[in-house]
């Protein structure tokens, strides 16, 4: 009773809101909303134990405007928009409230009129274009299935005017020579082109709404930028309103007029953008934006949340966040917050709100207050520059020349027909007890790259160089003893543990394998301490690597990596598969074990941020080669090269007047089994010129330490 | 994000409280069990010779009859039941071992050495195995632990392009690539990080090899190359009975019977593992 309450006077405070944003937007006001939710509620699971993964969400989305639904992984998000769609999975049902598309009741309506609505007035598009076209029916029949289905027509013209239709729609989602690539398969487009495919299908109904489900979150930055800029661009040619699913606050604050943050099945903050982003109310939401690396908390530790979402089977009394909540108050625990209203633009769920806007604001500063602090002491000593290594100190890792090809193979008789460059001659110098950072888009070569370092793929040329030794020719036998010395840590913490081992088993296998502590007592106590390190504790040695969650088994690979205490260990995307406020605990980690023990870490990743926050040294890979490299600074502040220019203003920031210039690529990577003449880049540099096509260049040497693989008369140097 | 799976949506097997075929399959497997374990000490007189009973019909006091040398036919399946055991036992064990090890070397090792084990396996494959089996047991000599040898010899193969099938697809996974990142060696790798995770089919096709077996230790008995007089084995006992089939039908269909059940039962489970296992067809 106390929920139905809520959620009854939930709804004065977001409309009030969205009246005001939608008036900012210029759109037709309050009575003009394409989309009003009011106290969804949708249940997964047996009617015994329900599962509430939606409960009583309120939005409303003015035409032309751009809502943003945020929040983490299984908070309900995703579940929101296939209620909208009333697309539920088997068992899924929505068991309150009501849906209103255009002033018309959804729910209520039988499926037949339901599935006109759908791909007609409103539209969805999904995170993985890969799985959601057809693989064996050419793109064009694909769209031209969608504008049948919602075009009522004269069937003898039909065909013609179908035509039509799929080309222009392809053009408006920028397919260049839409003819012809209609009559492709899917397989023959690259990840970006697909999800405009995608788009271009949503489009064919001329939908009023829009819900993408991260829709970019399968694609690099450089396509996703362009195909951002594509959904704003095709929301202002037709006026439709965007409900914009999505993990990511850059994409956010680039895209959205305004957002709702979710938590536990529930939204506890709504505001503009403008406002969310200058001063998040609620204390989940301040939470996720301190969790963010960024260059400027580089001297300290990131804000972390403790605890884990909570199940959404049981009933809840009081606040969801209230037991990670570090501003809680004793009623938040009984009481179930209602909105309140911050100002005109942003309505939180939150008791410290209570007592009118000026006590929410005092908690905010006194918190605020206590954030900075740990930072700017942690600041004063720049551990960075104490680690950092005397000049002219040899390096700990360095390659050169690196190589790592893999044959084609053809034919009858398996001839080897050409090899895909994955690694074409790469130098990096990794010091002691400093981060280097490789970036890179996805396939460029980056993980390649830190697996041919270790052997655990076979270079096929080049020196890999450390103590003294070429890693690339030793024999095994000496190789085998040298792992002890460099580690790796992987992507997906699911699949980078044996899931029949114990943990205390997989933590001590290193020790066990190389010898270093035979005796099974002293190794388990190793074992033990490791883990009480990461922050697991030694209870989970007798436990499977299922029973944890991705944050927690991402440490225990981590107390994996450190029981040989390596000297160097290879991190490839170590917090691409985790939420933000649980990368933030794994940054934590690595920096303070990075201080305590002096590791190098050569950190693979695309995600700039975390480069900010964690790496001393920077390179910037393309298709197989660096095109850039140099100290964190320089390259973040003052890239030289075209594609790191590129790449970097690619990027979704959430400083709203970061004035960056914006470099827009057009085109995806080419093949590195074809690499392109001369600069590799040069087919998609803006400032090509006729003589890049002929050679790579050769490194320019901007200083010590700053080098660019470009022509001197572009980097200026 | 990930939807959450939803119960009772997709087909799930059921469960075998709910399937009287796999009730009954499992049932007769738990008797051939216990007939072949107990067998040794019922105080059964398989070898007893009673010349005035000989080819006695079934009766009150010889509850299938006897055969042409007067023994009890039931004491004599029951016997045969612990040598069929044996053999599917013995050849399993051996030619999955074997084979997984092989299979799973030839594809952690590559190379030279996993293109010369596939062409050994295609050549296995190539031969009739019956055929191949009859000839090793006429080299090896009549006798239980050749006839195991020779159906082991066949059987591997199975189980090595199996397992090297599931290294194959295993041996890029992350972990695979921590353990040797940790130095840990290819024999460690193969026992411990890949073939526990390639376990769940060997096992099932484990499974159907050991009806395989049964029946072919039945054959070579049924030719004579298998468990020699007086020893009972239900391929020994066909033999013998088939000369007076049409006096005495019950000296080969006792035996008979007794295989066709065991084969069937073995499969049924077989079957009903592998759809246990195989995750796309349960929801959960």
């Amino acid at each position: 009773m106390v929920e139905q309450a809520g959620a009854e006077r939930g709804v004065a405070g977001p409309e009030a809101g969205a009246a005001g944003a939608a008036g900012a937007a210029g759109a037709a006001g309050a009575a003009g909303a394409v989309l009003e939710v009011r106290g969804l509620r949708t249940q997964l699971g047996g009617a015994a134990r329900p599962v509430t993964v939606v409960d009583g969400i309120d939005l409303r989305i003015a035409p032309g405007e751009t809502l943003a639904l945020l929040g983490e992984s299984g908070c309900g998000k995703s579940m929101t928009a296939l209620s909208l769609m009333r697309l539920l999975p088997l068992g899924g049902r929505i068991v309150a409230g009501s849906v209103c598309l255009g002033g018309h009741e959804l729910l209520s309506l039988p499926e037949r009129e339901m599935r006109m609505l759908r791909g007609g007035r409103m539209a969805m598009i999904f995170q993985e274009p890969q799985t959601s076209l057809n693989p064996v029916m050419r793109i064009g029949a694909q769209v031209a299935e969608a504008v049948r289905v919602h075009e009522d027509m004269d069937r003898t013209r039909a065909s013609a005017w179908v035509a039509d239709r799929v080309q222009e729609l392809l053009r408006a989602v920028g397919i260049p020579d839409p003819e012809r690539r209609a009559e492709d398969y899917p397989h023959q487009l690259s990840g970006g082109m697909k999800q405009r495919v995608m788009i271009a299908i949503a489009l064919a109904g001329n939908p009023r709404l829009l819900i993408a489900d991260e829709p970019t979150t399968a694609l690099d930055v450089t396509i996703q930028a362009q195909v951002l800029q594509l959904l704003k661009r095709v929301q202002r040619d037709t006026g439709m309103a965007v409900l914009l699913i999505t993990h990511d606050l850059g994409v956010v604050a680039e895209t959205a007029e305004r957002l709702a943050v979710m938590y536990a099945g529930q939204i506890v903050e709504q505001a503009s953008c403008a406002e969310f982003f200058a001063a998040p109310a609620h204390p989940y939401s301040r939470k996720l934006l301190e969790s963010l690396p960024t260059a400027a908390k580089r001297g300290g530790q990131l804000a972390m949340i403790p605890g884990r979402v909570p199940a959404l089977d049981q009933s809840f009394a009081g606040c969801r966040f209230a037991p990670r909540c570090d501003r809680v108050l004793e009623s938040c625990a009984t009481t179930e917050p209602d909105w309140q209203a911050v100002s005109q633009d942003q309505q939180v769920r939150c008791l410290l709100w209570r007592a009118g806007p000026s006590s929410g604001v005092a908690a905010a500063s006194a918190q605020a207050a206590d954030v900075a602090q740990p930072g700017e002491t942690a600041m004063a000593p720049a551990p960075a520059s104490a680690l950092a290594p005397k000049l002219g100190a040899e390096p700990l890792l360095r390659t050169e020349g690196l190589k790592v090809w893999f044959p084609i193979r053809r034919g009858l008789f398996k001839r080897v027909v050409g090899h895909v460059r994955a690694v074409d001659g790469v130098d990096l110098t990794l010091n002691a007890g400093e981060t280097l950072a490789l970036v890179g888009e996805s396939g460029c070569g980056k993980t390649t790259a830190g697996k041919g370092l270790l052997r655990l793929e076979q270079p096929t040329g080049g020196r890999v160089t450390y103590g003294g030794q070429d890693l690339a020719q030793l024999a095994p036998a000496r190789m085998r003893r040298l792992r002890k010395d460099l580690q790796i840590i992987f992507q997906d913490p699911f699949a980078s543990m044996n899931p029949r081992m114990l943990i205390g088993d997989i933590v001590g296998e290193g020790l066990q394998a190389l010898g270093i502590e035979r005796q099974a007592a002293r190794r388990r106590e190793r074992v033990a301490a490791l883990l009480e390190r990461v922050g697991i504790g030694a209870e989970a040695m007798t436990r499977y690597p299922h029973e944890f969650s991705g944050g927690q088994r991402q440490r225990i690979c981590i107390a994996r990596a450190l029981a040989v205490e390596p000297r160097v260990i290879v991190c490839d995307e170590p917090t691409s598969a985790l939420d933000v406020s649980v990368q933030a605990q794994i940054l934590n980690l690595l920096k303070s074990l990075q201080q305590d023990f002096g590791i190098s870490y050569l950190f693979i990743t695309h995600n700039i941020a975390v480069v900010s926050y964690l790496a001393q040294q920077v390179a910037v890979m393309y298709l197989g080669r660096l095109v850039e490299q140099g100290p964190v600074a320089d390259i973040l502040g003052n890239p030289r090269h075209p594609y790191t220019q590129a790449l970097l203003s690619a990027v979704p920031s959430i400083d709203p007047d970061s004035g960056r210039e914006q470099v827009r690529l057009s085109g995806d990577m080419p093949s590195p089994a074809q690499p392109p003449s001369g600069c590799y880049f040069h087919p998609r540099c803006p400032v090509a010129r006729p003589e890049c096509a002929q050679a790579y260049p050769e490194a320019v040497h901007l200083d010590a330490q700053h080098q660019v693989n470009c022509l001197p008369e572009i980097v200026g140097a | 994000m990930r939807i959450p799976a939803v119960r009772g949506g997709a087909h799930r097997p059921q469960g075998f409280q709910h399937d009287p075929l796999l009730l009954l399959a499992v049932a007769i497997l738990a008797l051939w069990l216990l007939a072949s374990l107990s067998a040794p000490w019922m105080g059964l007189q398989p070898n007893q010779i009673d010349l005035p009973r000989i080819l006695a019909p079934p009766n009150a006091q010889l509850w299938l009859g006897a055969d042409d040398l007067g023994r009890p036919v039931l004491d004599r399946v029951l016997m045969g039941a612990g040598t069929a055991l044996a053999v599917g036992l013995g050849v399993v064990l051996v030619s999955a071992i074997g084979g997984a090890l092989i299979g799973g070397f030839a594809a952690l090792g590559g190379g030279l050495w996993d293109r010369l084990m596939v062409r050994l396996i295609d050549v296995f494959l190539a031969f009739p195995g019956i055929l191949l089996a009859i000839a090793l047991a006429g080299i090896l000599g009549p006798g239980l632990g050749n006839l195991v040898i020779a159906l082991a010899a066949v059987g591997w193969v199975g189980y090595a392009r199996l397992a090297r099938a599931q290294v194959l697809s295993l041996r890029s996974r992350e972990h695979v690539l921590a353990a040797r990142a940790l130095g840990v060696g290819s024999g460690r790798i193969l026992l411990r990080h890949l073939l526990p995770l390639a376990a769940a089919p060997l096992m099932v096709e484990a499974t159907f090899g050991m009806a395989a077996a049964v029946i072919s230790e039945a054959g070579l008995s049924f030719l004579g190359l298998g468990v020699q007089p007086p020893d009972a084995s239900w391929g020994s006992m066909i033999r013998d009975g088939v000369g007076v089939l049409l006096v005495a039908p019950h000296l080969v269909l006792a035996p008979g019977i007794a295989l066709l059940l065991v084969v069937l039962a073995v499969n049924r489970v077989g079957d009903a593992w592998r759809d246990y296992l195989d995750v796309r067809s349960r929801a959960d």
